[in-house]
């Protein structure tokens, strides 16, 4: 079994109060991990964290991901090594078209792993393609990033953004909260068409609904900045029958 | 400008550090003596070999000029300029004024290849035997006048636009050529005395572009000039003027760059454009003198007089203008809407970066009927520059139905740089609507990181956020114009960040 991602003894602060309390996490190639917990756990820390976010310090642990050391990468390097991070809140970028953003990003990691660019018209054959695979309008690549768009929609727009620059591994930081049952399939089903021995995702969410249509391989409870638990899919079911405060205790 | 889109690549390879146009031309260059006096104006005068008239003009301009004061009401700083300390006649050493581009001397061509401007390249596929007449593959062809200091090298494609009517050619040999023309043009739009400036310029202006589209005529290509200042300590005054006659059609595009030195250099331009009934005139800039180091040494003074009379009905001036060069920009360009339902647009991007400041904006007079006008102004700061936009709207009591629409928005970059908007709005008119919106933001640490995660550095990242900023200006160039504007903004934010 090789290993995509390795959390050792992780701890992390914001703004000097401590979030994360010691995380130990490995995430084994081609696996689907679920990240459950209440509000204020740090979970979304968590997704920060991996992605190199300003302002989240780490005071303690290490990240590996793929054998490198993942802390030690800026994040657009970390970005071109293949991890990818669904925002919770996907941010606006006026003026900017869509499609111009994805094929900059696109272009901008296939450079820095000294693969060839795509010109606006390969790109837009590929962006075609995933659309239609993800059931989106093609008037979305036309439109401002994430500018008008309803709060599905911009979920959708990050799943897109994921379906293209095929990540190794996909954190999604509730990408499933506001979300009407349709677009949850969608967005799962963006996750499941990415599934793979070469590809690893951490599900990062409050309820146990989207574990129905992306099946978890490991769910871990976060509480406190810390994993409390860990178990197969059906642990996700028990939270949600019992709550994280039985759970936890 | 077609190949100017590789210019950046072309020239970012020859020189070192942000300016990319920086290198000097090794050239032998005439100079008149240093200073300002009438027999500099004599001088300049009978080199360009003008007539009595011409003469006459300059010389009351610069009677007027002498008792001017330099303006003190723009928002920028600068100690006192030394009008007697500089050059205001500088030119290339030829033997005898060229008559095609093969007598052109091959540094000064070489010189414009560096900076994307192949005149060569561009004159062969002007095809004389008609053999050359299809463009490169996805390129039209723009002819281009290039104007060197303080004189005209060349100008390509004349013979097919005099097939069309057209005369495009340097104002120096319009006023051989078209006494008349010019004669009853030059200075209605911007007279003599206008401003300090303006009056400098009508005193001393060596050459520049002069455009007459016949009427009913739709300009088949692009027309452009390019400004390069190369000679060290000198001033480049040109004055440009264009005619659109009755129902006819220009789109103009003007570049501009000059070497990296550690002087001061100051470019007093007039431009005036005349659109008769029914005529549009398109004028893009994208202006990118030398803006200075980050300390502020060097760089142009760009004191500029831009100015559109949109004389017949349903006439139209559009001015869009990309400023990411000088160190200081004086700039309004405006449009004097005189026949009814004439239009004038105004389309500004103006960057501040380092120690730069720029003081710009757009006048926009309404006189006729239900006249319209549009102004969108984009200023992006960054560094310790400073950015002011500074417009005016003035509706005229006979103005009815007259309307105005502006939107100014700021961008900031950093701690340590300034945005002001002053807007002045003057309405005599009670059917008349003006709309004026504005707005002040920073590029966000959340949108800098968005994009980060997904591939961009940090410094692709604020290019991409200050493009879209300027989306709605930039979309009014014509589109190889855009690639070169897009570039150049995300250029002169190097090292804003971070």
């Amino acid at each position: 079994m090789s290993i995509m991602l390795q959390i050792e003894g992780l701890r992390a602060a914001v703004e000097g109060r401590e979030i994360l309390r010691g995380i130990d996490l490995t995430v084994p190639k081609g696996e689907v991990h679920a990240i459950m917990g209440p509000n204020g756990s740090g979970k979304s820390t968590l997704a920060y964290v991996l992605a190199g976010r300003e302002g989240y310090e780490v005071t303690a642990g290490r990240v590996t991901f793929e054998g490198q050391d993942l802390l030690a990468m800026e994040p657009e390097q970390r970005a071109a090594a293949g991890v990818f991070l669904a925002f919770q809140y996907p941010v606006e970028l006026p003026g900017v078209g869509n499609a111009n953003f994805l094929r900059t990003a696109l272009n901008a990691q296939r450079r820095a792993r000294g693969e060839p660019e795509l010109d606006a018209m390969q790109f837009l054959k590929e962006a075609r393609a995933r659309m239609k695979l993800l059931g989106m309008p093609e008037e979305m690549l036309k439109r401002g990033v994430n500018v008008g768009f309803s709060g599905g929609e911009k979920k959708r727009n990050e799943v897109l953004q994921m379906a293209l620059l095929s990540p190794r591994l996909a954190i999604l930081d509730e990408t499933d909260s506001g979300l009407d049952i349709d677009a949850l399939k969608i967005v799962a089903d963006g996750v499941n068409a990415l599934r793979g021995p070469e590809f690893s995702a951490l599900v990062i969410t409050h309820y146990q609904r989207l574990l129905n249509h992306i099946v978890p391989d490991r769910v871990h409870v976060l509480v406190g900045g810390r994993i409390i638990r860990s178990g197969g899919p059906e642990l996700a079911l028990e939270l949600e029958q019992r709550g994280y405060g039985q759970v936890a205790a | 400008m077609p190949a100017v889109t590789e210019t950046i690549e072309t020239v970012q390879s020859v020189t070192e550090g942000g300016y990319k146009w920086g290198f000097t031309t090794d050239i032998e260059t005439e100079f008149a003596p240093k200073g300002l006096n009438e027999d500099i104006i004599r001088f300049i005068s009978r080199k360009k070999e003008e007539p009595e008239w011409l003469l006459e003009w300059r010389l009351k301009a610069f009677a007027i000029w002498q008792k001017m004061e330099e303006p003190r009401w723009a928002a920028v700083r600068y100690p006192p300029i030394n009008y007697q300390d500089a050059y205001y006649y500088a030119a290339p050493k030829t033997k005898a004024k060229p008559k095609s581009l093969d007598e052109v001397d091959p540094e000064l061509l070489r010189t414009y290849e560096k900076l994307g401007i192949p005149l060569r390249e561009q004159a062969i596929l002007a095809g004389v035997e008609g053999a050359g007449e299809v463009p490169a593959e996805g390129r039209a062809p723009v002819a281009v006048d290039a104007v060197f200091d303080s004189v005209s090298v060349a100008t390509t494609f004349k013979e097919r636009l005099e097939k069309e009517g057209i005369i495009f050619c340097s104002i120096s040999e319009a006023v051989q050529k078209h006494p008349e023309l010019v004669r009853q043009y030059l200075g209605s739009v911007v007279p003599q005395g206008d401003n300090f400036f303006a009056a400098l310029n009508s005193a001393v202006f060596t050459d520049g572009s002069f455009v007459y589209i016949p009427k009913g005529v739709r300009c088949p290509m692009e027309l452009s000039t390019y400004f390069r200042i190369n000679a060290k300590s000198t001033g480049q005054f040109e004055r440009t003027l264009i005619i659109a006659d009755a129902g006819s059609y220009v789109s103009y595009l003007e570049g501009c760059t000059a070497p990296m030195r550690d002087e001061h250099q100051l470019h007093a331009a007039v431009v005036e454009l005349i659109a008769l009934e029914d005529a549009t005139i398109k004028y893009s800039t994208v202006q990118n003198w030398y803006p200075g180091d980050a300390e502020g040494r060097g760089g142009i003074y760009n004191f500029v007089t831009k100015r559109g009379l949109c004389r017949g009905a349903r006439s139209k001036i559009s001015w869009t203008q990309v400023e990411t060069g000088s160190a200081i920009t004086w700039k309004y360009p405006s449009c004097i809407l005189q026949g009814d339902e004439s239009v004038g647009e105004f389309y500004s991007v103006a960057i501040t970066n380092n120690r730069q400041q720029a003081d710009t904006g757009t006048k926009m007079f309404h006189i006729g009927r239900n006249t319209r006008s549009t102004i969108v102004s984009k200023g992006i700061s960054a560094g310790r520059g400073q950015n002011t936009y500074r417009g005016l709207v003035r509706i005229s009591p006979k103005a009815h139905g007259a309307r105005n629409f502006t939107q100014c928005d700021s961008l900031l970059i950093g701690n340590e740089c300034g945005a002001h908007t002053v807007p002045y709005i003057e309405n005599r008119c009670l059917t008349a609507k003006v709309e004026h919106e504005a707005t002040t933001s920073r590029i966000a640490e959340d949108q800098l990181f968005y994009c980060r995660q997904r591939g961009l550095s940090e410094e692709e990242a604020v290019g991409l956020i200050v493009n879209g900023f300027c989306r709605e200006v930039l979309k009014e160039l014509p589109m190889e114009f855009a690639v070169e504007a897009q570039k150049l903004l995300a250029i002169s934010l190097e090292g804003s960040v971070g």
